[in-house]
């Protein structure tokens, strides 16, 4: 089973483009930019040199042995995106992009961020490439992400607090758009999720079905076969359709990507689009999405900013209703309790977003021994620092 | 033909350029808005656009944002704006064209949506993010129900973009005048009569241009090239801020329209 859009970007019913027309053209212009460097060896060797060299590629694919003793069943490994350059998968497509930015002659770029890491990853490769840089944040997630706030302004960029609706992920990617629509000439949009409207779904994917194509290799060398099951978080989606890809037409690999459960199942109060959305129109794309009854946008809810959005990449919905990857959630509660169980058997304290992952990974376990699960560990949890103290008061103690 | 082809009609006829005006309906209560349209036919509309207020508006500014956020609490949905219009038509033949995002209609349903605006008096629909790529499933049960599709267009728009935007539009083109969200500027921008010259090259239907159109000398160097101009954050801030005056705020800006007939 090939994954990949039609012309229009459409993922079965999902993707497309959906913008204001002043939009369209630069849409146009990026699809085709990357169309072209696609094709020239060039581009591939110049992404290529960056990832190995700058961001730290490849990452290690790490037999979490005591983690898999302590719960028992199948063997677990972690994909190491934790230990790229600036901390999570993110650096991997904000290379691809600035490099293509600078085959426009765009020299602004703007981005999103939700929990920051992709506007640290944004930042640091502006610095490299000397372009400058706007990051969009919500208010809400500057003061939860305050250590990434001040990465970013230290490498350069300058952080705009978004300060409509939720102030969250959702919110700074609609300022970014009104940005764009602005100063469309003279800026890219880096967007940081496979999200948004063609090409963008697609492009940032392939920037991190590096992720993936490494897991396959490793995983033979390791075992000498396929996984029988991937996890990874998903908020847009990035880093969990960068390691499936690969894998898609694997039917016998489950591939299970990790919802927000927040603190319960009323809307309003997590980001599980597959259990509590429908199909909808949001910020250029058509996919799955949390809203009423009258098409509003519903607020969303997670310790994690990086999963906190009313919508999901297109591809996941096509790959959703295709049943060829399962899609749960995991609550606030039990992200933190994965964190404090891979900090204490493995030495390694993952970001909240990947403790998702990490969570229906060992809850799964004991019940398929023999087999070998990966998860991708998309990022550290440096950032979540202030976030884990709140939660876990009692390690604070004199 | 709807009222809107019977207004650009009307407005050859009498050699004059029409004013269009934007307002979100339901700000800041459902229940405002009839009165507000009336005072604006009086001022000098020509054409209402009637916004259906999304929790996520983003081609607009400040001004509109701010204005869908009160409608929203107010309880403002399609179903409620159905209603706005039903109560402005038993006074008034205006010319309405429904203004919105996609999602909200998609919900709805296009067919249903389709029905119900016509059955209200409704004339057509002009959706923010739908673009002609996309506008198929639209476009078709609007056109059945005899309800006109009006597109964007924008400087950025290719000559391919600009024809392909005039086979899917009925009633008239909305050009954007320049890059950017709707919001108030001092000045015209330079994009926006070189935008007019290549539309024309596609197009017999009527143009109307807005965004950023808040003066009246913005009107009066306009009139000589477009058959509408479009007033929107102007008139909404004028609702937020003091709606007692819209009437007369209106009059002033459409003032240049009635002073001479067009060349």
């Amino acid at each position: 089973m090939i994954s990949q859009p039609d012309a229009g970007g459409h993922f079965g019913p999902y993707g497309g483009r959906y913008v204001p027309e002043v939009l369209m053209s630069p849409l146009e212009e990026l699809e085709i930019t990357y169309a072209e460097a696609r094709q020239d060896p060039k581009f591939q060797e110049e992404l290529d040199d960056l990832y190995k060299n700058f961001a730290g590629r490849p990452t290690p694919l790490y037999h979490a042995k005591r983690l898999s003793e302590a719960v028992g069943g199948a063997k677990i490994y972690l994909k190491r995106e934790d230990l790229l350059h600036t901390g999570a998968h993110k650096i991997n497509n904000a290379l691809g992009q600035a490099l293509l930015a600078k085959r426009m002659g765009k020299k602004r770029i703007i981005a999103e961020t939700g929990a920051g890491q992709h506007g640290v990853a944004t930042a640091s490769v502006c610095a490299l490439f000397g372009l400058d840089c706007t990051i969009y944040m919500g208010e809400e997630d500057m003061r939860r992400q305050k250590l990434n706030v001040f990465r970013m302004r230290l490498m350069g960029a300058n952080v705009q607090a978004v300060t409509i609706g939720s102030r969250t992920l959702k919110d700074a990617i609609s300022e970014a758009m009104r940005d764009w629509v602005t100063n469309v000439s003279t800026t890219h949009y880096l967007l940081g999720s496979a999200l948004g409207s063609h090409p963008y779904p697609m492009m940032v994917r392939d920037f991190h079905r590096v992720i993936g194509v490494e897991t396959k290799r490793q995983i033979l060398e390791a075992e000498g076969r396929n996984p029988d099951a991937i996890f990874a978080c998903v908020g847009g989606g990035s880093n969990a359709i960068g390691i499936f890809h690969p894998f898609i037409e694997d039917d016998a690999v489950r591939l299970v990507g990790v919802e927000a459960g927040g603190r319960g199942m009323e809307l309003g109060n997590h980001a599980a689009r597959f259990s509590g959305g429908s199909p909808g129109v949001l910020q250029g794309t058509r996919s799955y999405l949390l809203q009423d009854d009258d098409g509003q946008v519903s607020l969303t809810h997670s310790v994690s900013a990086g999963l906190d959005y009313a919508s999901v990449g297109p591809e996941h919905a096509w790959l959703h209703d295709r049943q060829r990857a399962e899609y749960c959630s995991c609550s606030d509660k039990e992200a933190l309790e994965a964190a404090v169980m891979l900090s204490r058997t493995e030495g390694i304290i993952p970001a909240l977003e990947s403790a998702h992952g990490v969570w229906e990974a060992i809850r799964q376990a004991p019940a398929y021994p023999g087999q070998v699960f990966v998860v991708n560990l998309s990022g550290r949890g440096d950032k979540d620092i202030d976030i884990y103290r709140e939660n876990l008061k009692e390690l604070d103690a004199e | 033909m709807t009222r809107i082809g019977k207004l650009f009609e009307k407005l050859q006829a009498e050699k004059r350029c029409g004013m269009i005006v934007y307002l979100t309906a339901g700000d800041p209560t459902p229940e405002a808005t009839p009165g507000f349209v009336a005072a604006l036919e009086r001022g000098g509309a020509d054409l209402i656009e009637l916004g259906v207020p999304f929790s996520d508006p983003i081609a607009d500014g400040p001004v509109i944002q701010k204005a869908g956020d009160r409608a929203l609490k107010a309880g403002t949905t399609v179903a409620k704006v159905l209603e706005i219009a039903a109560a402005i038509r038993k006074t008034s033949e205006i010319p309405i064209l429904l203004f919105t995002y996609l999602n909200p209609v998609i919900k709805y349903g296009f067919e249903k949506l389709a029905a119900d605006a016509k059955a209200v008096g409704i004339d057509g629909c002009l959706l923010t993010d739908a673009s002609v790529e996309e506008a198929e499933a639209y476009v078709a049960p609007m056109r059945a129900a005899g309800l006109d599709t009006v597109f964007l267009v924008a400087p950025t728009s290719s000559a391919r973009r600009l024809k392909l935007v005039a086979e899917y539009s009925s009633g008239f083109v909305y050009m954007v005048s320049r890059t950017g969200i709707t919001g108030e500027q001092q000045t015209l921008s330079d994009s926006a009569l070189p935008l007019i010259e290549r539309m024309r090259e596609q197009t017999k239907l009527p143009l109307a241009m807005g965004f950023g159109i808040s003066k009246p000398e913005h009107v009066a160097e306009l009139k000589h090239h477009v058959e509408a101009v479009v007033i929107g954050s102007a008139i909404v801030r004028q609702i937020e801020e003091d709606s007692t005056q819209l009437e007369a705020f209106l009059r002033r800006l459409a003032a240049p329209l009635h002073t001479a007939a067009i060349s």
